[in-house]
């Protein structure tokens, strides 16, 4: 999976659709017994691994799921505490799956919004006038690419820093937004993308572009 | 028309006569609802307004036209890529004002109008009121305000027809960042 994840932001800067292509890969399930040598923390309302980082766990790691079943946020499926579970050693051997923690929805609005206001950021820095926003970030993970319209819809699409081909993905993006969403008479404008043609075809596109791509992370 | 070759939807060719028959359907049906022209012709231009809004990021997505610097540049796009994108025609710019603000779209030929002959109880009847709406719609998105209107029409009894477009203002507010 080269392309990680699809996101369009709207003139405002609210995020109006959001699609993420990924599994974490680093997951990882381990059955413990009792006492438990990692240190868990409450962190933003999820249990992480604070210390001891061992086996594929790693620190930062949230607690995703206690014995197969999900947990909720710092408690259990049936609304135990976690910290307090795993202090009782009658709850061992107990299996854990950690992995990293998926952005909910609403970290992911506003770090859409967030976005759109650095982007202005790139064109405010400019030593010369007329530069454009932001257009790509980078960090070892991934590429970020970010495609703005003349009427201020934002395409971001963050990939992989290897792969090639994404402005014209960003381009195919902007045409099937303009087919699929706009010629929808029932969508309206600068409101959440909720057309399925949009998400067929987007998936579509993105497949493409994976298949194009000469080389991605080995699945 | 026919569509782009490069689309993922199977390419599609519709008769333009269907089209003309739709339009003027539509028309009609207006003018049943409304029985009053200028009525008919503010709800063709809201029509038009909103095919405008969504039309333009079709036409961006395809044409892949820059940001227009100045108003000839636009009166050039709109002439050259936009009408012959949609409507198959290549209107001619000219009067232009003084100033540069305003000009004049002349359609020897429209495709709404084929077959259709005004008569005598809606003389005041714009039948092609909905492109109007449609060029304010989609200049509005991309930061215009214009006013367009028809100053002749070959229903009416003039040789051509002919859009006067007046530019207005930039709209300042909610530019995209790195246009200002």
């Amino acid at each position: 999976m080269a392309i990680f994840s699809v996101y369009v932001v709207n003139k405002a800067g609210g995020l109006i659709y959001q699609y993420d292509n990924y599994v974490p890969r680093a997951e990882a399930e381990k059955t413990f017994s009792y006492p438990l040598d990692l240190v868990l923390k409450i962190h933003d309302e999820k249990v992480v691994v604070s210390f001891g980082q061992r086996d594929g766990i790693r620190v930062g790691h949230a607690l995703l799921s206690i014995n197969g079943v999900d947990v909720n946020g710092k408690f259990t499926a049936d609304g135990k505490e976690i910290i307090e579970y795993l202090k009782d050693s009658t709850n061992y051997p107990v299996s854990i799956r950690f992995g990293r923690a998926r952005l909910s929805s609403n970290e992911k609005l506003m770090l859409a919004s967030m976005f759109h206001s650095l982007f202005a950021i790139g064109s405010q820095l400019s030593p010369e006038v007329g530069s454009t926003g932001i257009e790509m970030l980078e960090t070892d993970i991934f590429k970020l690419h970010c495609f703005q319209t003349l009427t201020g819809i934002k395409f971001i699409v963050l990939a992989d820093p290897r792969q090639s081909g994404i402005d014209a993905l960003l381009r195919k993006i902007y045409e099937i937004y303009s087919d699929f969403a706009l010629k929808n008479p029932f969508y309206s404008l600068e409101m959440p993308i909720r057309c399925e043609l949009f998400d067929q075809n987007l998936k579509g596109a993105l497949e493409i572009a994976d298949k194009a791509s000469n080389f991605g992370p080995g699945s | 028309m026919s569509r782009q070759s490069n689309r993922t939807t199977d390419s599609k060719k519709m008769n333009a006569e269907l089209f003309t028959l739709t339009y003027g359907a539509l028309v009609t049906q207006l003018c049943k609802d409304y029985e009053n022209d200028e009525e008919v012709n503010k709800q063709l231009d809201k029509m038009g307004y909103n095919i405008g809004v969504r039309l333009i990021e079709d036409f961006l997505a395809r044409s892949s036209v820059g940001r227009c610097q100045d108003f000839r540049e636009t009166a050039d796009v709109i002439a050259k890529v936009a009408f012959k994108m949609y409507l198959g025609i290549t209107p001619s710019v000219t009067n232009w004002s003084p100033a540069g603000d305003e000009f004049s779209l002349i359609m020897e030929s429209n495709p709404l109008v084929d077959f259709v002959e005004l008569p005598d109880n809606h003389s005041s009847l714009v039948y092609s009121n909905l492109l109007c709406g449609v060029l304010r719609g989609a200049l509005e998105m991309v930061q215009m305000a214009v006013d367009v209107k028809f100053s002749q029409d070959t229903l009416r009894g003039d040789n051509v027809t002919e859009i006067r477009m007046k530019f207005i203002k930039r709209i300042e507010e909610n530019l995209p960042a790195g246009d200002e």
